[in-house]
């Protein structure tokens, strides 16, 4: 029973980029809650993610979702010393619009304005995309994450060298390196899985 | 303890400043080394066995163009020959794919589609066609698509192993690449 898709009669797929919230359908049954055995629990970390359709599908293998959650905060919590919290929500905003995943650019994208206030800067970059002027700083950023988001990976010393006349250090960099990569995992978990959904009364 | 994969492949031996700039993070770190484990030295293989995931490994680093990376995951492989053949075969450049339809039409890219050789046993060759299109175009991935790995012996947790193991790789081939541009830029 749980080896068919799932479907969604009349659903409208969202066809731009936006900040708003969006909901997002699995189209593999997630694991039911009443199967969690005490190893699901840790896989998921939070135990509020047992509301969440998506990590409740990725805690049918839970040993890679419990590393891969705990990856994803330190990358994106951990700032001790190192990149801002909105520039590396930054790198994850770039990577998701280069990748075309609209769910993950619409959460990131929230994440960036609430952090860094340049609510009109993060919106030019989901509306017009990577090529978007944002200033030197971010400019460096978006592209550092898109070079290394291409496929093969573009991303080399001219970056290195940009990131560096911006300002930024080798923890610095190093943490936009692993912001940006981190979203080629997400991005790809999140476009193939399901779909994103504007919610009911929403748009 | 086994040795951290990302340190190896990215050439960051202990003392060098990039492994000091890691240890900065060591939750990342040790995460990003739990979830190669998890992967390909599971506890629980479950419905995945450790050639299907070397091999769709070795395949997906060497769809990126990364020989050294794509040569760790076939070590060891009966099928490396194959998966590195199929490789070169279907690599291309990425991301490419189309948005659903509207104001972002105009952004669509067109790109090859690939299917794996006859040879190639049917449940891996289908794991290979969706890491193909994982890596190269992944918002064009539908529910058609997992259905064809359902039909071609994929279960449902299978499928959510394969996603993460090719998710995963797109993340660690990035980081690999990422640190030894700043390593070689020092």
């Amino acid at each position: 029973m749980t080896e068919a898709t799932l479907a969604y009669p009349g659903h409208t797929d969202p066809n731009a980029f936006t900040r708003a919230e969006l909901d997002w359908l699995p189209w593999l049954a997630p694991l039911p809650a009443e199967e969690l055995t005490d190893r699901h629990w840790a896989g998921l970390v939070d135990a509020a993610r047992a509301k969440s359709p998506y990590f409740m599908l990725l805690a049918r293998d839970p040993d890679i979702l419990g590393a891969r959650t705990r990856t994803d905060k330190d990358i994106f919590y951990n700032t001790a010393g190192g990149l801002p919290r909105a520039e590396r929500e930054l790198a994850a905003t770039a990577a998701s619009r280069f990748n075309g995943c609209i769910y993950c650019a619409s959460v990131h994208a929230r994440f960036a304005s609430h952090h860094s206030k340049r609510t009109e800067d993060v919106d030019r970059l989901l509306a017009d995309g990577v090529g978007a002027d944002l200033g030197a700083r971010w400019n460096a950023i978006v592209a550092a994450s898109v070079a290394l988001s291409a496929t093969p990976v573009a991303f080399g010393a001219e970056h290195v060298a940009a990131l560096r006349a911006a300002g930024l250090d080798e923890l610095q960099i190093a943490d936009v390196i692993h912001s940006a990569a981190f979203f080629n995992w997400a991005n790809r978990l999140m476009l193939s899985l399901g779909v994103p959904e504007l919610p009911a009364g929403g748009g | 303890m086994t040795e951290d994969v990302i340190d190896r492949l990215a050439g960051l031996p202990a003392g060098s400043p990039l492994h000091a700039i890691r240890a900065q993070r060591p939750q990342a770190r040790d995460n990003a080394q739990a979830s190669y484990l998890a992967l390909f030295q599971p506890e629980h293989p479950g419905d995945v066995s450790l050639a299907e995931r070397n091999a769709v490994a070795a395949f997906v680093a060497g769809l990126h163009g990364e020989a050294e990376i794509a040569a760790f995951y076939a070590s060891g492989l009966d099928d490396a020959e194959i998966m590195a053949a199929e490789a070169v075969r279907a690599a291309t450049r990425g991301p490419y794919g189309r948005f659903p339809a509207g104001p972002l039409s105009a952004e669509d890219v067109e790109g090859p589609l690939y299917r794996a050789s006859p040879g190639v046993p049917a449940k891996l060759a289908a794991g290979l066609e969706h890491a193909h299109a994982l890596v190269f175009h992944p918002r064009d991935v539908g529910v058609a698509d997992l259905q064809k790995l359902l039909d071609a012996g994929w279960s449902t947790t299978g499928i959510v192993t394969l996603s993460q193991l090719v998710s995963f790789l797109s993340f660690q081939i990035r980081v690999v690449v990422g640190l030894r541009a700043l390593a070689e830029a020092a």
